[in-house]
């Protein structure tokens, strides 16, 4: 949008003129996501999934209000209201289906969107904006999908919300205080449950909002791209249509596709057994295990079991998951490095993947029971999260001698095509 | 704008009228917004009628010693618990200096009904319901309650003995109405 060479808006119908001089909206639609926003040249796939976010969001309101004309959020009736949209609602087993795996397929392409920003950079100046309304929109989508789950009133939604609300109660003197606010009640029931849903319909709204910022803010130094080179003139660029709305459809299509097998075919695969039962405030099922997109911070939470310090290990558990996610507003300042792209980087890019392995163990330890194994490797997966990126990252950073790079964007395009060029000759 | 020996003649020690008009004016503006807020945040406790389950009567005559049952006060479980003599012993045995928070059976208990324990079931980690209280549930390391979730131990006093849980289950306020009746809350 700040490129001198970006194409102007020229309204060729005399309606659009008309609109146009009144209220610039397809203007600034031209310039965000069309041919007014140039956009380097080189982008590869993983540079879809900012769309594809924008694609599970949608997915995810437009779902999502059609099975609020049919929820009822009263701790009495809402499991079997939900039953009814399985049942009896026209076509309601497809639209749930849809906004449950859509609650995954939108973690999916958030995290592969984080992890891309992670390898390339993308949070480096002059984008650190850009990511830290991305940390608060992850923020917003697990308070929003937390609230989600509780709706349908199963064991697995009473249960978690008895578990994370505990959280609160871990903060020495306001914490049972402030845990009977949120809920209204001792134990979570129907003020909770319904304060959930009118928050669980707000949230989405407000996701949508910061997304909006979160746009803005990319549109002024434009894009990042896979050499971390910033545009240096116009042949470094592209327009975003038709060359990327074209590049991201094809992404579309392969995320719509995974989608419609997992709604189709596996609807139930990442969801629990236990939360087709009735909520019993008596009973607590054998295994509480959240969604599996907050594994990785279950298992930090769970891996101090022991008190250190005057504080006790509940409190450094809640203090630890919370801190996994704060410290990702500090990033831009702790990775030291001014090379954005790991491509030159060769120590951030052995680091990159051992970090994504270590999400991995704990994601895994998240999901099995508290008991040994399980426990240590939490402890030492937690422990190399938080080194990582207060210790490794910001030596390795300051002391790595970065590969030659290309002087131009155009330079390492024209070298790649060299490449292949040579290489089928 | 004013002349320059306007301006002058309003101002003392650096201070306008203007300035008292501006504080007085957002200070008022302040408490009214305050005023709202208010029941706005304070909608969100507790309302009446959750309050008014606070108490609750539980006959107990019909528990026999070494069992416990399950009850609600509040909405939440509570456990009732008929200590056997052993578990009663055992729970005097272990030196205050071993537990996380130290309490002797005989503070957790009423005098001369010491082998009623009454605690809530919930616990103090994050909230799940322990196991134990009905036959044949794990009771854990220390036979008393084990809860499931992340593994806390308790011991026949209900005291925190191994796991995650910072402190003892709850002992709920309570007192004994007659010989069989306990009234919680």
């Amino acid at each position: 949008m700040s490129f001198p060479w970006a194409n102007q808006y020229q309204p060729k119908h005399p309606v659009m003129k008309w609109v146009d001089d009144r209220l610039p909206l397809p203007r600034f639609v031209y310039n965000a996501v069309g041919a007014g926003y140039p956009v380097p040249r080189n982008l590869n796939y993983f540079w879809n999934f900012g769309v594809l976010a924008g694609a599970a969001l949608a997915i995810q309101i437009v779902t999502g209000i059609v099975l609020a004309m049919h929820y009822a959020a009263n701790a009495g009736v809402a499991f079997n209201s939900v039953e009814h949209i399985m049942r009896d609602v026209n076509a309601g087993w497809f639209i749930r289906y849809a906004h449950m795996n859509g609650a995954s397929m939108f973690f999916i392409v958030v995290y592969l969107h984080i992890f891309r920003g992670l390898y390339y950079g993308s949070y480096k100046a002059p984008r650190e904006m850009v990511w830290l309304l991305g940390v608060v929109i992850f923020l917003l989508m697990m308070a929003t999908a937390f609230m989600g789950y509780v709706l349908p009133w199963g064991q697995m939604s009473f249960w978690g919300a008895q578990v994370i609300t505990g959280f609160f109660s871990a903060i020495p003197g306001v914490g049972e205080p402030m845990r009977q606010w949120l809920l209204g009640g001792f134990a979570p029931d129907n003020a909770a449950l319904n304060r959930f849903f009118s928050l669980h319909y707000l949230l989405p709204f407000v996701i949508l909002g910061v997304v909006i910022l979160h746009i803005w803010a990319l549109h002024i130094p434009g894009s990042s791209n896979p050499t971390g080179i910033e545009v240096k003139d116009e042949q470094d660029t592209v327009p975003f249509h038709p060359y990327y709305t074209a590049k991201d459809g094809v992404g579309l299509g392969v995320f719509l596709m995974i989608f419609a097998v997992l709604t189709f075919f596996t609807p139930n695969l990442l969801g629990h057994a236990d939360n087709y039962i009735q909520a019993n405030p008596l009973s607590t099922p054998a295994h509480i295990v959240p969604e599996w997109y907050f594994w990785p911070f279950y298992a930090i939470l769970r891996a101090f079991t022991f008190n250190f310090l005057w504080i006790d290990a509940k409190l450094w558990g809640v203090i630890a998951m919370f801190a996994a996610i704060a410290l990702l507003f500090f990033l831009p300042w702790l990775d030291g490095s001014p090379v954005k792209s790991s491509t030159y980087r060769p120590l951030n890019k052995i680091f990159f993947w051992i970090l994504l392995f270590d999400i991995g163990l704990l994601g895994v330890c998240g999901m099995m029971p508290a008991e040994q194994p399980w426990v240590i490797f939490s402890q030492i997966g937690a422990i190399y999260y938080f080194a990582h990126f207060l210790i490794i990252l910001p030596i390795i950073s300051r002391i790595e001698r970065p590969l030659p790079m290309p002087g131009s964007i155009t330079e390492a395009v024209l070298a790649k095509h060299a490449d292949k060029s040579s290489a089928t000759a | 704008m004013a002349s320059e020996s306007e301006l002058k003649a309003g101002v003392e020690d650096g201070v306008r009228r203007r300035d008292f008009i501006n504080i007085a004016a957002v200070s008022f503006a302040g408490v009214g917004a305050g005023a709202v807020v208010l029941p706005l945040i304070n909608q969100m406790n507790p309302s009446a009628d959750v309050l008014a389950l606070s108490s609750t009567e539980i006959d107990i005559s019909q528990i026999q010693t070494g069992q416990a049952i399950k009850t609600t006060w509040r909405k939440q479980p509570v456990f009732i618990r008929n200590l056997t003599s052993a578990e009663i012993d055992e729970a005097n045995k272990v030196p205050l200096s071993d537990l996380r928070q130290p309490q002797t059976l005989a503070e957790r208990t009423k005098p001369g009904k010491e082998n009623w324990l009454v605690t809530l079931g919930v616990c103090t980690h994050l909230g799940c319901v322990p196991l134990g209280a009905a036959e044949g549930e794990n009771r854990g390391d220390f036979g008393g309650y084990f809860c499931p979730c992340h593994g806390s131990h308790y011991d026949t006093a209900a005291r925190i003995r191994k796991g995650p849980a910072p402190t003892n289950l709850v002992v709920p306020p309570y007192e004994f109405s007659s010989d069989t009746v306990v009234m919680i809350g």
